[in-house]
């Protein structure tokens, strides 16, 4: 199938560009790291607190996180005009979006892998025995993160002020994600750990719908 | 010649494809940047589209690739061979160099291979290295590479699947005299062995010398339109100026 052939090879483009400049993922992983630490100071990280307010704090470190990985998704590809490249060379223009989408997930799944054991350090929360739960929370959210913030990364890159103008976008279209996924992640680190379904089957109907008006319009946003 | 082939610049055998242009405007908001442009290219034809910055040569070319549609009007192409694809193969080298800085060279030319479905893609590029003389820098990064270099990258990709079609926005930036004449020889062959071509220009040179027709664009119009040597170096001569 050419779309899943095309998306592989631009995936390994991505993670071969990305490797190898470590730009994105050095600076996501700087920010949450720092927004870990800083509120790690400012109150008392007892076990109970930590509860309370970790699942909200680590989620919002993820989402501003994940809005500057965001920012230069499509705007790489403008330096030297090679959008216009891989345009003409693949037969559907959905693998360009696929593949950045694919990376930016990983990227940013990646990132939040690597920062729960400093949060879990920090703040003195188990996360070890509902690793499995996390995991498929931490999935999803970067998902719904990744789509609509391709999506709108593409749409961003052509525009006038197009660093103020992914946020603006971004983060109000998010808010559902955002309290979605930082439900069932303190339902997750309650006392009494449990999943909250209703949360991770909404966040899974936000990721489809996204994907599928990404999968429709797709080719639009990539126009000049 | 198929898209398999082993790229031989000196042996190929392209089959012919044209474009014709009807009617076709372009408006950015209340700016036209092209207007009622009525353009055909024959299949063979090399036609140089000569104009001041802002005349409107880059915007034609990009709608001939498809990258840009246009506000109104149509653009057909008629092409041999394969008829299973929705245009000929189409060749584009822009302004930019579209090729990754972070990528070496071959490895930018064997991304752009695959994405293209091209059958085994290592020895293509392996011609092609060679073919704009960057076999021995081939594993280096192409931000390491001077302006020229680049362009020539930029070239090996554009002449991947051997196009019926070669679509060039001012070809020549960034090359060295010695380099001119090689893009000029490239193309000369490419042109010999029945690939249409379709280059922007900006007055005369060892590249100009291929052209069997020229084009003048003013605001987004025709203006001029001849195939003469005369009238045609008359037409790229004034637009150089």
């Amino acid at each position: 199938m050419p779309l899943l052939a095309n998306t592989a090879v631009l995936l390994g483009k991505e993670l071969r560009t990305e490797f190898r400049s470590r730009e994105l993922l050095m600076t996501t992983v700087i920010f949450i790291l720092m927004v870990i630490v800083l509120f790690s100071f400012t109150f008392d990280p007892t076990s109970a607190e930590s509860r309370r307010f970790g699942a909200g704090l680590l989620w919002l470190a993820f989402l501003f996180a994940a809005s500057l990985m965001l920012q230069p998704c499509f705007l790489r590809e403008q330096n030297n005009d090679t959008l216009s490249a891989l345009r003409l060379a693949v037969s559907d223009p959905f693998a360009i979006l696929l593949a950045k989408l694919a990376a930016n997930t990983l990227f940013l799944l990646l990132t939040e892998l690597l920062m729960l054991p400093v949060f879990a350090v920090l703040y003195n929360v188990p996360v070890l025995p509902v690793f499995g739960q996390l995991l498929l929370v931490f999935f999803l959210g970067s998902l719904g993160v990744s789509v609509a913030g391709t999506a709108l990364s593409a749409i961003s890159a052509q525009a006038r002020m197009r660093e103020l103008l992914l946020p603006l976008l971004l983060l109000p279209l998010l808010t559902p994600v955002l309290v979605a996924s930082t439900q069932v992640t303190a339902s997750l680190l309650d006392v009494a750990p449990f999943v909250q379904w209703k949360g991770v089957g909404f966040l899974a109907v936000f990721d489809i719908v996204f994907l599928t008006a990404l999968w429709l319009f797709g080719e639009y946003l990539l126009e000049e | 010649m198929t898209a398999a082939d082993p790229f031989q610049i000196n042996s190929l055998q392209i089959d012919g494809a044209g474009i014709r242009f009807t009617n076709i405007e372009k408006r950015y908001g209340g700016l036209f940047a092209l207007r009622r442009v009525s353009l055909d290219v024959a299949e063979g034809e090399c036609v140089a589209l000569a104009g001041r910055n802002g005349s409107g040569k880059t915007t034609l070319l990009r709608i001939a690739a498809k990258l840009v549609r246009p506000s109104s009007g149509e653009v057909q192409y008629t092409w041999q061979g394969d008829q299973d694809c929705a245009t000929p193969r189409t060749g584009f080298v822009a302004h930019a160099t579209m090729v990754y800085d972070e990528l070496t060279a071959e490895e930018n030319l064997l991304l752009f291979a695959r994405l293209l479905g091209i059958d085994a893609p290592a020895v293509l590029v392996d011609r092609l290295l060679d073919e704009v003389g960057l076999a021995e820098r081939r594993a280096s990064l192409v931000r390491t590479f001077s302006r020229g270099m680049r362009q020539r990258v930029a070239i090996a990709r554009a002449l991947l699947q051997q196009p019926q079609i070669l679509l060039l926005d001012e070809p020549s930036t960034g090359l060295d005299p010695e380099g001119v004449a090689w893009l000029a020889n490239t193309l000369r062959k490419l042109h010999d062995a029945g690939c249409t071509l379709l280059m922007s220009l900006h007055g005369e040179s060892p590249i100009s010398a291929l052209a069997t027709r020229a084009v003048r664009l003013d605001s987004g119009a025709i203006v001029a339109d001849a195939r003469g040597a005369a009238d045609i170096r008359g037409i790229l001569a004034f637009a150089g100026a």
